[in-house]
């Protein structure tokens, strides 16, 4: 395409316009990357806690120490209550009747209660009790089931939608508003290049946002990506045309900011709350999921989900992929009837 | 083009528009001859804005018919929207491109023209070029809107209220220009609701109020065909006697005396022999002069004389 195309030059110009808006370029590129860091760190995998609890007497601190998951103290009965009583031990070991032992804890205090399970356990274990099934754990630390794997995806289809749908509906509604468009349908422009535009700058925009959240992702936490990159990429473009329809849509009519932003926010909020970006939709009562499964983000963020971390085929996620299609189909159908060109 | 130097580039004949209950445009005829400055005056709210944009294809006219360049909307569009230059009366360009990447947007939908730089040096914005648009003065931005509107190299140039809201010299600055382009050939379709826009760009004046022609002529007809060549105008200080305009209105070549917010109008025809007659009256009734105006009469005046109103009313 040569430079003086209209559709180039239309698509740079849009480009152009994105690149010198410094909070467009905050909320689509940084804010994503801060809301990841800080999750991630609020829900980084710390080394199991060590428990600190106070035993009175040396016969009962020994065997207790056997426990690696305990920080055993001895102390004595008075300092042992005190420390119990100001949070300083999760719980208090003393000699009970008969060679027993008495365990004083908060049993309404999760630390207390599995102080007391660790600390039984030693003591009967140290006193010669077999269990009779072998256990064995298996611990679940490795990339790709952790709190921030399952937040990247939804971060990355939170993303694309409010890059799309902001992107489009504000771009088309302030030149509406400042007569703008009406001045470029008084020129031979063809229409339908106009937004075409929008999409053709949307998806040169889409590579750098993808890439900037998965890359993070990837370099920082080492979130992997088990589908196939080709598949993935498909799957964003895919979405981001879905929320450009939606977007068009939003902004077909509004002839204020106001308006369109009120709009855009109606449509956006049930999705970020619904379509589990930080929580799986999952918890939702079994009579909303039928509803919540036909939001665009909840298919988008499934499909993510299920191509990133379980390496999902685009084949395997065809009930994703044709919701997608339906919404892109009715947005921009429906846009297309309703725009208003002045 | 010989043939169709012959035939008017614009025509519009019995144009009906109405907003809900408002008749913008009542029932207009129109004509625009080749290579003329055409313009359409008249206050705010006359239907100026209203018709130029059914002419431009804009706003689809409830009935009547135009035929611009000896073509018609909506059938024609794309080979009439490659002739026509067109700047709106609010468009707002957008204020992060520079004006070189204005003028390349809008130079790419057109199939001919000159090129950006050369439109530019045009509208005498090359030091500009690299600028935002958010940065130019408002001359500026008219002039950048007219580039955009000149990139087509158009047959026919519609210019909407092209300085309105213009300091003096901008918007003799833009006249200069819009001069130039009369010059180059082209038939221009302009609004304004300044008269001494009008007198000084157009070759002939159509005067709009509420939704039609009321008057049609170039300046000087319109001028001369209600009113006299001068108008002369008095305020007097206190005098021993009341002034006596009976005794004004007997003077030969005085016409239409009246008070006028403290002051005294009236139309006169000859100048160097009005004037002197008057003083002497004034003297022989004592009445000391503090102001003593006279003008040429103006399209406003015109206005006023057919519709008891002043363009800029509200």
């Amino acid at each position: 395409m040569n430079s003086n195309h209209p559709l180039f030059q239309l698509t740079l110009v849009r480009f152009r316009e994105f690149m010198r808006e410094p909070e467009a370029l905050f909320w689509v590129f940084i804010f994503p990357i801060l809301l990841a860091a800080g999750l991630g760190i609020a829900f980084r995998n710390r080394p199991a806690e060590v428990l600190q609890i106070a035993a009175v007497t040396p016969q009962l601190a020994a065997p207790l120490r056997a426990e690696k998951l305990l920080d055993v103290r001895q102390l004595s009965p008075g300092d042992a209550e005190a420390a119990l009583r100001n949070g300083k031990v999760a719980l208090e070991a003393e000699p009970g009747p008969n060679g027993g032992v008495i365990y004083r804890f908060d049993d309404t205090n999760p630390e207390g209660r599995t102080a007391r399970m660790l600390a039984d356990r030693a003591l009967q274990r140290a006193a010669g009790r077999q269990d009779p099934v072998a256990s064995t754990d298996r611990l679940m630390r490795e990339p790709g089931s952790r709190y921030i794997d399952f937040l990247i995806p939804g971060l990355l289809g939170m993303n694309l939608m409010g890059s799309a749908i902001w992107g489009m509906g504000f771009a088309i509604v302030d030149a509406r508003r400042k007569k703008l468009i009406k001045r470029l349908v008084a020129t031979p422009m063809p229409r339908h290049y106009y937004l075409l535009s929008f999409v053709l700058s949307r998806l040169l925009l889409l590579v750098v946002e993808v890439g900037v959240v998965l890359g993070f992702g990837a370099l920082v936490f080492q979130v992997p990506v088990h589908g196939s990159l080709g598949g993935l990429a498909l799957l964003c473009v895919l979405s981001s045309m879905c929320f450009c329809a939606l977007g068009l849509l939003i902004a077909s009519r509004a002839q204020t900011i106001e308006a369109a932003s009120g709009l855009m926010n109606a449509v956006m909020l049930p999705m970020w709350i619904g379509s589990g970006v930080f929580f799986s939709a999952q918890r939702f009562p079994s009579a909303m999921q039928p509803v919540i499964k036909a939001l665009p983000l909840t298919a988008v963020i499934d499909a993510l989900r299920a191509s990133m971390l379980q390496g999902a085929t685009l084949a395997q996620l065809t009930p994703q992929v044709a919701i997608l299609c339906g919404w892109l189909a009715i947005c921009f159908a429906l846009a297309l009837k309703l725009f208003r060109w002045r | 083009m010989p043939q169709t130097a012959a035939k008017a580039a614009l025509r519009v004949h019995q144009l009906r528009k109405t907003y809900k209950d408002v008749v913008a445009v009542d029932g207009l005829d129109l004509e625009v001859r080749p290579a003329e400055c055409f313009g359409l005056l008249g206050p705010n709210g006359a239907g100026k804005t209203t018709t130029i944009e059914i002419c431009e294809g804009l706003t689809a006219a409830d009935s009547g018919e135009v035929e611009v360049l000896g073509l018609h909307w909506p059938s024609d569009a794309a080979a009439l929207r490659q002739r026509l230059g067109i700047q709106l009366q609010e468009t707002q360009l957008s204020e992060k491109l520079t004006v070189l990447e204005t003028v390349r947007l809008f130079r790419s939908f057109f199939q001919q023209g000159p090129g950006a730089l050369a439109v530019i040096g045009l509208v005498q914005l090359e030091e500009k070029a690299k600028s935002r648009v958010g940065n130019l003065s408002g001359g500026q931005k008219q002039r950048l809107a007219l580039a955009c509107a000149l990139v087509g190299n158009p047959d026919f140039l519609f210019l909407d209220e092209p300085t309105t809201g213009l300091d003096p010299q901008a918007r003799r600055q833009l006249w200069e220009l819009i001069e130039q382009f009369k010059l180059a050939g082209r038939t221009i379709l302009l609004t304004t609701h300044y008269m001494d826009e009008a007198e000084r760009l157009c070759d002939r004046v159509a005067i709009m109020d509420h939704g039609k022609v009321i008057a049609l002529g170039t300046p000087r007809e319109l001028i001369a065909s209600v009113c006299a060549d001068h108008l002369v105008e008095f305020s007097a200080g206190a005098g021993p006697h009341a002034l006596d305009l009976a005794a004004l209105s007997a003077i030969e070549g005085i016409r239409e005396v009246h008070r006028e917010n403290g002051s005294v109008r009236m139309q006169v025809t000859e100048l160097h022999r009005a004037v002197p007659a008057l003083l002497a009256e004034l003297g022989r009734q004592s009445v000391s002069l503090t102001e003593l105006r006279t003008h040429s009469a103006t399209l406003e005046d015109v206005f006023v004389t057919l519709t008891g109103r002043h363009l800029r009313d509200e």
